[in-house]
């Protein structure tokens, strides 16, 4: 099964990133293979509704489950309407935030943020 | 003629100058584009009786027509669509109401319907009109837009602008006659008085300044002006008085019969700038 993990970097000792809408890449990683594999997220620089746009490439990529800081209302009503679980990763690498996730210690996210939080 | 006011640093005095320069100008039109917090209205006092709503248009689709193709979003240059499981999903609030996705759609599934973002509330003799957007609502541009429909096309209107220099700004000034760039002897007010000069050049608008709180001890925006040969209309002083009117809703001009020649004097220089 897929999953999307906000990242700052392009592998998966990366950081999380906390900012969804504007991260600047989104790591699509299969939980039973290990495969990962790095997308830029095109909705980073838009002027505006860059949380719908980063909701529906998560999506496009078939991800049953986010892990990332923040989610606005807006990226919440998309995905929740794509089926997408959210859920609230820890300031440590992707590789463990996966970890993290497979044995169910992640917080999940069912409540909208701040909008604009990665304005500020 | 029309005034705009406007500053680029917020808490400047724009609504000082502005509403000072209205109640010294007979017959002439206060409008206030500040439609995020009006407040003119607490110098100006006018009785308002008159209300006109602002709308915009926005999408809805009618589920028995739309086979989810996905055009409407590919039209939408804002993100305002998504199209999930062939299903349509509109975002209201980032809407720009362009109406692309009613063109683009093939099946004729997107209407468009009016809904409510503000208001524009003026006075009887229509010598005052402000407009007010609602709360949670991102678009400025509609409620001045309808302002500025309304204003008086003869005579003359004093422009309350809002701060920065956004498209909030650029509506409410495009098509004025002269721009007072309202600012004050600070490094802020330094750093966006350049800002609001460059978006007045580039809209190619004849500009003056006006220091708000001068004091001798800054004459850092004289310098600049001088440097820059840009014109300093008018220093109003870096006031307790002042600030303790104020603070009672009462303007310069209400008070003393000193700032009213002051602002008739600004207005007469105002007049030979734009001949």
């Amino acid at each position: 099964m897929k999953i999307a993990i906000t990242s700052t970097g392009t592998d998966i000792k990366s950081l999380l990133e906390k900012k969804f809408g504007r991260a600047e890449f989104f790591i699509i990683a299969d939980t039973e293979s290990n495969e990962y594999k790095v997308i830029d997220n095109k909705a980073a620089m838009e002027a505006g509704g860059a949380g719908i746009q980063a909701g529906q490439t998560i999506i496009n990529e078939s991800a049953i489950a986010l892990i990332t800081g923040n989610v606005g209302p807006n990226a919440l009503r998309v995905l929740t309407s794509g089926d997408v679980a959210i859920y609230r990763g820890q300031s440590v690498s992707i590789e463990e935030n996966i970890t993290l996730y497979k044995k169910g210690e992640l917080q999940q996210i069912n409540t909208a943020g701040e909008a604009h939080f990665g304005m500020k | 003629m029309k005034i705009a006011v406007l500053s680029g640093k917020g808490g400047t005095g724009k609504t000082t100058i502005s509403a000072s320069l209205a109640y010294s100008l007979r017959n002439s039109q206060y409008v206030d584009c500040d439609v995020e917090e009006p407040n003119g209205n607490i110098f100006l006092k006018a009785s308002l009786t008159e209300r006109e709503v602002v709308t915009v248009l926005n999408p809805v689709v009618n589920d028995d027509l739309c086979t989810g193709c996905g055009a409407c979003q590919q039209a939408c240059q804002f993100n305002a669509i998504v199209v999930i499981n062939k299903k349509v999903m509109i975002f209201d609030n980032i809407c720009h109401s362009c109406g692309a996705c009613k063109i683009a759609c093939p099946t004729g599934a997107i209407s468009e319907v009016p809904r409510e973002i503000g208001v524009i509330e003026s006075n009887s003799s229509n010598t005052f009109m402000q407009g007010k957007l609602n709360l949670n609502e991102p678009l400025t541009v509609p409620v001045i837009l309808q302002l500025k429909r309304k204003m008086n096309k003869h005579g003359n209107v004093i422009i309350d602008s809002a701060p920065g220099a956004s498209c909030t700004v650029v509506s409410t000034i495009e098509d004025s006659d002269y721009c007072v760039l309202v600012t004050e002897p600070t490094p802020f007010g330094l750093h966006d008085l350049k800002i609001a000069i460059d978006l007045v050049k580039q809209l190619k608008l004849p500009f003056g300044v006006v220091i708000n709180k001068a004091m001798d001890s800054d004459k850092s925006i004289q310098s600049f002006c001088k440097k820059e040969n840009i014109d300093v209309l008018m220093e109003l002083p870096y006031s307790k008085e002042i600030a303790q009117n104020y603070s009672k809703g009462i303007l310069p001009v209400q008070y003393s019969k000193h700032y009213k020649d002051e602002f008739i004097k600004l207005l007469a220089t105002i007049k030979e700038r734009i001949i």
